[in-house]
């Protein structure tokens, strides 16, 4: 199927609604927008800035020059647990696939940006919390393989509540099996850029996340190892409004960089710009050798 | 409190009244064999009946036993033991233990997670939950066995990872993040054993390895079961619930291909013979050890890549057939 078809297709599917729902409040400042507006704002608030945790699709028609060519779409999930509590599993599986559009929680495959060849993965929140199962670590674990297959830069936009519960282990294990991958790469040259998105923690945050070579974060994206929750719990008071969130992590040394949605794509073609450079410099070592 | 250690009163009263009359049958030279005889028959009886089968929720308690042999427990069955200190940076954490050590013919870098065996050293050790600190500590400790080419013996025994402000503050999903690659390309033997709890990436920090064994009463999960509940239903209190979902226990594991080989504990659960278990373990540790000397590096490597490849359990819509695992 042409890009622009599938693409447009995950993105329209939930946009196709009545009337009401195509206006949206603003969580930070209150401003009610128009949906349209806001898609072609990227999801960020007009008036605020605020940054809308963005859908897979939508990212991805944000980022590339044109063609998206995906891999792994035939890896979907199973239920090895046979996982039951209130719902099935399966059952949670499918109304998150309708409601999101999503048949797991990344999208990953090759594609341009500014002219340069990039494998790409991108989360989707609004599939099961963005949460790395069996199905996430494989499909990127194929893409970063693939990758290093191609000799090209991997990047990859994080959005995880951390490990899938009803994988179990299995879904702790994706860890082991993405970080193996990405010592590949990283040992035949390319880069792994991340881009941390609103929110990253737990079990994807403490693997390929912070495996970054560069890793950037999306203006206010919460980020950490342990959820808000956790940490208010052990220690019995309230967090600090800016704790864990992408400012803070620059403060502390953690990431490269925080930087607005619309400077991204800018951003990523002059890191991309970067490797190529470093590549073309290595590949004329070899010829003068 | 760990609700085992009632369950234990029983059999301690029996362990009392038998060494009583062991005792009386020896100062006054007077035959008890037959009520002493009894006694034990008794004992194991209800051994049997409190610990012959346990559930995955009483497994959890097992693997928490305050009595339950804890990391330098093996670290003291080694022929020898050097301990190294600090991360190099910022400080030594209490909750991770490493060093140089003999097993056998071997000489190897060990690394244990520690959780305290009383409240005063569980205070002194974080409940045996790491800070960035200590896997800090713990990827240098690996990277020092690389250098010295000796291979690699971790043993595991967290609820997880510190979750506190100062961790968050020192980048705990870099140290988690960043130990999952030392450990993954580590260019000597890694064998890990999982001797208590666990618990989610702040045990798999320091457990993938070429070899990974269990105790037979261990636990190994995604999140503990308390997480688990109060991720998915809101509620930590549904913990046993949890449990009985998550597929925690050593057997459950050793099916998915995850842990390589469980080893058996005494009935009862291993503390109730720590010498022995600790000899039992230490054993294998020793015999797989010659195994993984068998290997070329190369070799080494590609198994322990191809092991963590196959990790996992989907369908594949296109072959028409179900994943690995």
């Amino acid at each position: 199927m042409p890009m622009a078809d599938w693409l447009r297709g995950g993105r329209n599917r939930d946009k196709v609604r009545d009337d009401a729902a195509q206006w949206v409040k603003c969580p930070s400042c209150g401003e009610v927008l128009y949906r349209p507006d806001l898609s072609a704002n990227l999801d960020v608030c007009a008036r605020c800035s605020h940054h809308f945790r963005m859908r897979a699709h939508d990212r991805i028609l944000s980022l590339v020059d044109g063609d998206f060519e995906e891999i792994a779409r035939g890896v979907l999930p199973a239920d090895p647990l046979a996982w039951t509590d209130k719902k099935s599993y399966p059952q949670k599986l499918a109304a998150d696939a309708e409601k999101s559009g999503m048949d797991e929680a990344v999208l990953c495959g090759f594609a341009r940006i500014g002219g340069f060849e990039v494998a790409l993965g991108v989360m989707d929140f609004h599939f099961r919390g963005g949460t790395m199962g069996s199905v996430v670590g494989e499909r990127l674990t194929r893409l970063i393989e693939a990758a290093t297959e191609r000799g090209v830069p991997c990047t990859i936009f994080t959005a995880s509540g951390g490990a899938r519960m009803e994988e179990g282990m299995l879904a702790l294990m994706q860890m082991a099996k993405t970080t193996a991958a990405v010592l590949r790469l990283k040992a035949s040259g390319q880069p792994l850029i991340i881009v941390l998105t609103d929110p990253t923690t737990g079990g994807v945050s403490a693997s390929f996340a912070f495996q970054g070579d560069v890793i950037i974060a999306e203006r206010n994206a919460m980020i950490g190892f342990a959820g808000r929750r956790v940490i208010e719990q052990t220690i019995r008071q309230r967090l600090p409004d800016r704790f864990q969130t992408a400012e803070f992590l620059l403060e502390r040394g953690h990431i490269d960089a925080v930087v607005e949605r619309a400077n991204l794509k800018p951003t990523l073609e002059r890191l991309l710009g970067y490797a190529r450079a470093g590549l073309q410099r290595r590949k004329r070592a070899e010829l003068s050798a | 409190m760990n609700p085992l250690l009632e369950r234990e009163k029983g059999l301690l009263e029996l362990e009392r009244r038998i060494e009583d009359l062991r005792a009386a049958s020896e100062g006054k030279g007077v035959d008890m064999s037959a009520e002493i005889a009894s006694l034990e028959s008794k004992y194991r009886q209800l051994l049997a009946e409190l610990f012959g089968s346990l559930t995955p929720w009483e497994k959890v308690h097992m693997a928490r036993h305050p009595r339950r042999p804890t990391a330098l427990d093996y670290i003291a069955g080694f022929d020898a033991f050097d301990e190294l200190h600090g991360d190099r940076m910022f400080r030594d954490d209490p909750a991770i233990v490493g060093g140089f050590a003999r097993l056998g013919g071997h000489a190897i870098v060990a690394i244990g997670q520690q959780r305290g065996r009383d409240m005063k050293e569980n205070l002194a050790r974080n409940f045996g939950m790491s800070t960035p600190e200590g896997y800090r500590k713990g990827e240098r400790l690996a990277e020092l066995a690389e250098r010295f080419n000796l291979p690699l013996v971790t043993f595991v025994d967290t609820k997880g990872a510190d979750p506190g402000i100062l961790s968050e503050e020192h980048a705990q999903s870099e140290a988690i993040a960043r130990s999952l690659e030392v450990f993954a390309g580590l260019k000597v033997p890694t064998l890990c054993v999982v001797i208590g709890e666990g618990g989610s990436g702040g045990a798999l920090a320091l457990a993938i390895a070429d070899r990974v064994l269990m105790l037979e009463h261990s636990v190994y999960s995604v999140a503990s079961p308390e997480g688990c509940a109060a991720i998915l239903w809101g509620d930590a209190s549904k913990a046993d619930e949890a449990a009985a979902h998550l597929k925690l226990t050593a057997g459950d594991l050793r099916g998915f291909g995850i842990v390589d080989e469980v080893i058996p504990e005494p009935l009862g659960g291993a503390h109730r013979d720590p010498a022995a278990t600790v000899t039992r373990v230490l054993d294998r540790v020793g015999a797989l050890l010659d195994v993984l000397e068998t290997y070329s590096l190369r070799d080494l490597l590609d198994a322990r890549y191809e092991k963590y490849r196959h990790l996992g359990s989907w369908r594949d819509a296109v072959a028409g057939s179900d994943g690995a695992t």
